[in-house]
Formats: structure tokens, C-alpha cells, sequence
């Protein structure tokens, strides 16, 4: 369960003020890459809060997010392509540019992605699932990469963003981030009522012991491939945005590279806390702008912070911020 | 047919590959019950400690020695200061530790050797083919590989099957308290097993290396293909492994060479060819699906 002492909603709050104030200030500063970087650092949190509901609380190891986040954003650049290209995408249907759409659908193929590699990995379970889960991802990965019709290995350009019910009010930059901002505070709040739901409580119930949920007349596996299904959901919408942020869809969303950062950012930030893994792709991305600044070979200091994190820093940011250890 | 036995070859080729990552994967992972997602770095310095040997002294014995050796203590230093501490912790902490080190390996390959791939010349008393059926020739370095990781793997099997040392590491993996109150240093045995596991990487590695770019990255690739091999096998199944290995080298090689030759039937080359490699680069993954909807726990289930 989210912890729920003061403290921690207290510091929730002020990061979601920080988050809400930051494009103004970075404008007045004159830093409007600022917005851009964050940005960026909330679509993945969204995707990483997504991922903790099956990390954390189900405890489904799933290290091929990166798949649903991608298939989200290539629904939305190829149905861009066709509908700037006027080319017919399906059955004459010639793709649309309108969020309205494209995003629900997003989330769709995403969800019927996860649905499919749900039903044949969640019938095996620990190693197992951390295997199948990156194997099907690296499919999608590589069914991309071949995909020369739309951009293969160099991906494919967007030429806007979305509109949104006509209007291209996503034109502007922080328009787009309150958008991102809106939608993972949405998400938040969802997810912290789904986790404490009946449906929460039994997703919870399988990991601390499955043979007793089932000895209790429920079924695990319709559960917890529901809990995976939404999650995939969630992080194909992730990629919509993405896909918008970046005005550009390309394979490496979808790299097994990609995949075990989201896993990062939940660990880092705090496992089983949804709140936890914002402020681990907070501190991932800053981390990277810092040390970016010294050598580009970053990943050099990340890999060693990553194996002291695991080994001494159990809890995560959040686990030590509130005081509380979980995960 | 003389070309179909040719990629059958190749197939199996780099089905011994998989074999030997799959082998050390399985043992490490039956033994210490550990995830270990740096097998595919062990795989990578193998080859570039390899190529660099190679380069220097131009042995591809030496190179062998020198790759293997550098894989194996790598992997030894590995376990020692970080590894044995998560033997009796979650998987999800070994995936991110692991996964930590090969950040780490990636880059450090890159400035230690830079970012153009380096290639491997094939060993000159290797570069001649061998007529293995009247019309075949096939080139006797890949012939060698199967050969010597066939030989591995059949000392492999006798080791754990056959020794007392092999009878330590089996009774580990059933009950480890056990075997240490029987007085087996069990601290050591896990050590020296890892480093076995990571000898096998590091000698795939370096096999490997005239028949692929060696550049940062290179192991996870392998490293992939070999969790297929061993989702499809079963995990913890040695016999399993064999099985998983020469599927998956087999299926992977002949889809990559027999999917666009197929759809040429009934589209134009280049949609063919297009659409043929899309297909051809999720062979492996498509045969891990049908084989998983069928047995879930793989084709063969390991008793542990």
C-alpha cells in the first residue's frame, strides 16, 4: 500500500508543486530545455508508475515494458504517417492526427500486446516471466526494426504533433508538458485507488502467497493478467506521449535497454509505493544531465550507483525519504 | 539441398554458441538460484581480450587462452564482491545489479577499445574448408567451433555427472546447508562454479569472434537468444539446453535464409525481402511462443 503518513503525502505534494511550477520558472530563467527534460521525465515516470502496479505489487518481474511503451508511440506515428502522407493505412481508413483517437487506440494495441504475452508468460512465473517478457519485447523490437515501410532502424519523423478535437493547442511545448503533467497525476491517482481496491488487495494477496489466494476460491491468473493488461495500457499511453514529445518514433523506445531502465527508475525511486518511481525518473534523468556534463561515458558511474543501490539502499528514494522501508 | 545442409551447419553452429552460454547460464542459475544478466559481458571481454591477444601475438590459441582466462576471473571478481551477496535475495534485485554491470561493461569496452567494431581475422591454419559431403565445402573454423563446444560440453556433462567435485556442486544445488555441514567449502564452490559458467561465456566469446563484429553490446544479443533457449528448453534442464540450443540456432539461421526466398513466391522481391526478414528476425521468438502455449514449463522440466 502507498504509505500514508504525512510525511509522504507532504513530499508527494511538493514534488507534484515542483513539477507544476517548473515550466514558468525555467521560461523566466531563460532555460527552456528545462521543459523539454522534464518532460521527457514524465512520460517515463508515467510508464514507470504503470510498471510498479505489476513490479511492485504484483510482483511480476516484467523487463519488456519498453515494448508497450513503444507500441503506443508507433500507433501514434504511423497513423501521423498515413494521414500526412494521405497513403491509406487499413481498409482505406487513411491513419488520423487527431490525440482523441490515436491515443485510446495507443493504449489499445498496447493492451492487447500485454494481453497476449500476459496469457502465455503469467502461466510460468520468477525467472521464467523476467525471460519471456524481455523476449517478446525484443520481438516487437526487431518486427520494428525491419519495418522499412515506416522508418525501419532510423524510425519514423513525425511532421507535428498531435491535434487534439481539431485544435493544435500541443503545438505548444508547455501546453504539452501540463498535458503529460495532467495525465501522470491522473494515472497516479487511479492507480493509488486500484492498489487499494478489492482488486489491489488480491493483486497484493497473490505475491505474498498464491496457493492460499487460490485456496480461497480466487484465480490468480485472471487477476494478475488483468493488473498486467492495465499496465500495458498505461505505459502505451506513455508512449502516445512520447511519441508527441519527442515528434519522432524510433525502435530504440522499445530496446531491452529501455526496458531495464523503467525497472531503474521503480527501484530507485521505491518499490510497491507508485509515487516511489517519479522521483526515481527524476533522479535517473538528473543524474544523467549531471554526469552527461563531465563524460559522456555516464553509464560508466550509473552501473556501479545502480549495484550499491540494490545492494544497500533497499526501500529506494522514497523508502528513505518518508523514513519507512518497503519493497 | 547442398545449400539447405550448409545453413543446417551454420545452424547448428550457432546452436553450439547458445550452447555454451546456456550451459553456464543453467549452471549458475540451478546451483546459486541467481539470474545472472552479465553473462552476455562475460561473453563480450572473452571476445575482445580474444581479439586484442590475436591482434598482438596473431595465436588464436593464445587468444583462446587469454579470452577464457579473462572471462573466468572477471566473472570470479564479480561474484566475490558483489554476486555471493545476492544469492537469498529476490530475482528482481539480481536483474538490476546484473543489469548494472552491463552498463558498465558496455562502456568500459567502449573506451577501453573504442567504437568501431573490431574484427577477427579466422586463424590461417583454419581457413580452409573441409568437403564434408561430396559438393559441400565448409569452412573448417565453424567446423572447429561445432567440434570444440560439442568436446566442452561432453567434459561439462562427465564433470558434474562423473566427479566428486561434480557430486559437490549437484548435492549444492539440491540442499545447500547440506553439503557445507559436510564440511565443502561451500563459499569456494560457488566461486569456482561461477567462474566455470563465466570460462564457457568467455570461450563462446572468443569462438565466436571471427564470425561476428566484436562491439560493445555484442553479448546481449547472445545473451537474449540464449534466455530463448533456455525458456524454450527449460530452465535448470542441462538436456534441456542441448535441445533449446540447436532449435533455436537452426530455426534463426534457416529463417533468415528461407523466409524472404519463400514470400518471393507470391510478392515482388522487395516487399519480399522486406516482409521475409520481419519474419526471419521473430523466428526465434514465434517458436518460444508456440513451444510455451504448448508446455509452459518448457520441453523438458528440471526436477529442482
Amino acid at each position: 500500500m502507498p504509505e500514508t503518513n504525512k510525511r509522504a503525502t507532504f513530499l508527494t505534494l511538493g514534488v507534484l508543486a515542483f513539477l507544476a511550477i517548473l515550466p514558468p520558472v525555467a521560461l523566466a530563467l531563460d532555460r527552456p530545455y528545462m521543459v523539454t527534460l522534464a518532460n521527457r521525465m514524465l512520460v517515463y515516470a508515467l510508464a514507470a508508475v504503470a510498471l510498479d502496479l505489476v513490479m511492485g505489487y504484483g510482483r511480476m518481474v516484467s523487463f519488456g515494458h519498453a515494448a508497450f511503451l513503444g507500441l503506443g508511440a508507433y500507433t501514434v506515428g504511423i497513423l501521423h504517417h498515413h494521414d500526412v502522407m494521405m497513403t491509406p493505412f487499413l481498409f482505406g481508413w487513411a491513419g488520423s492526427n487527431e490525440a482523441l483517437l490515436a491515443w485510446p487506440l495507443a493504449m489499445l494495441v498496447a493492451a492487447g500486446y500485454a494481453l497476449l504475452v500476459g496469457a502465455i508468460s503469467l502461466r510460468t512465473g520468477g525467472v521464467y516471466f523476467i525471460m519471456i517478457t524481455l523476449a517478446f519485447a525484443q520481438m516487437v523490437f526487431f518486427f520494428f526494426v525491419s519495418l522499412i515501410a515506416y522508418g525501419g532502424r532510423d524510425g519514423l519523423v513525425m511532421f507535428s504533433r498531435n491535434s487534439v478535437a481539431g485544435t493544435d493547442i500541443l503545438g505548444s511545448r508547455v501546453v504539452l508538458y501540463y498535458v503529460c503533467l495532467g495525465c501522470l497525476v491522473a494515472v497516479l491517482a487511479f492507480l493509488v485507488m486500484v492498489v487499494r481496491s478489492r482488486f489491489g488487495r488480491i493483486i497484493e494477496g497473490c505475491r505474498q502467497n498464491e496457493q492460499r489466494m487460490r485456496a480461497l476460491g480466487y484465480k490468480p491468473f485472471v487477476y494478475k493478467l488483468t493488473a498486467f493488461v492495465l499496465s500495458g495500457a498505461l505505459a502505451g499511453l506513455a508512449g502516445a506521449l512520447l511519441a508527441n514529445h519527442s515528434e519522432f518514433v524510433s525502435p530504440d523506445f522499445l530496446s531491452w535497454e529501455s526496458s531495464g531502465l523503467l525497472m531503474v527508475m521503480v527501484l530507485l525511486g521505491g518499490l510497491s509505493t507508485l509515487v516511489g518511481p517519479i522521483y526515481g525518473a527524476l533522479t535517473l534523468f538528473a543524474l544523467e544531465e549531471v554526469l552527461v556534463a563531465y563524460t559522456p561515458h555516464w553509464q560508466l558511474v550509473l552501473g556501479p550507483v545502480l549495484i550499491l543501490a540494490v545492494l544497500f539502499f533497499k526501500g529506494g528514494l522514497y523508502g528513505w525519504m518518508t523514513g519507512k522501508r518497503t519493497g | 539441398m547442398l545449400f539447405f545442409i550448409e545453413q543446417l551447419l551454420n545452424g547448428f553452429q550457432l546452436g553450439v554458441t547458445l550452447l555454451l552460454m546456456a550451459s553456464g547460464l543453467t549452471l549458475i542459475f540451478g546451483i546459486m538460484h541467481l539470474i545472472n544478466l552479465a553473462h552476455g559481458s562475460l561473453f563480450m571481454i572473452g571476445a575482445f581480450v580474444g581479439a586484442t591477444v590475436m591482434a598482438y601475438t596473431g595465436s588464436f590459441l593464445l587468444a583462446l587462452a587469454g579470452g577464457v582466462a579473462a572471462s573466468g576471473l572477471v566473472g570470479m571478481a564479480l561474484e566475490y564482491t558483489v554476486l555471493r551477496r545476492l544469492y537469498y535475495r529476490e530475482h528482481l534485485d539480481q536483474v538490476l545489479a546484473t543489469f548494472g554491470m552491463i552498463l558498465f561493461f558496455n562502456e568500459l569496452v567502449q573506451i577501453v577499445w573504442g567504437r568501431r567494431p573490431l574484427g577477427v581475422d579466422t586463424p590461417s591454419w583454419l581457413s580452409f574448408t573441409v568437403e564434408i559431403l561430396p559438393g559441400v565445402a565448409y569452412p573448417a573454423h565453424r567446423l572447429a567451433v561445432i567440434a570444440v563446444g560439442l568436446l566442452v560440453i561432453v567434459g561439462l556433462f562427465f564433470l558434474i555427472m562423473r566427479t566428486r567435485v561434480g557430486m559437490w556442486i549437484r548435492a549444492g544445488a539440491s540442499i545447500r546447508e547440506m553439503i557445507g555441514a559436510l564440511g565443502v567449502n561451500i563459499n569456494l564452490l560457488y566461486t569456482l562454479v561461477f567462474g566455470l559458467g563465466a570460462c564457457l561465456a568467455g570461450l563462446a566469446g572468443v569462438m565466436a569472434s571471427p564470425l561476428m563484429s566484436v562491439q560493445a553490446g555484442m553479448g546481449e544479443n547472445i545473451l537474449i537468444l540464449t534466455f530463448v533457449v533456455i525458456v524454450i528448453g527449460g530452465i535448470g534442464s542441462l538436456r534441456g539446453a542441448v535441445v533449446g540450443a540447436v532449435l533455436v540456432g537452426v530455426a534463426d539461421t534457416l529463417g533468415r535464409v528461407y523466409f524472404p526466398a519463400l514470400f518471393r513466391l507470391w510478392a515482388d522481391p522487395a516487399t519480399a525481402d522486406a516482409a521475409g526478414a520481419s519474419l526471419a528476425s521473430m523466428t526465434i521468438y514465434l517458436v518460444m511462443a508456440v513451444v510455451l502455449a504448448v508446455r509452459p514449463q518448457g520441453l523438458f522440466r528440471a526436477h529442482a
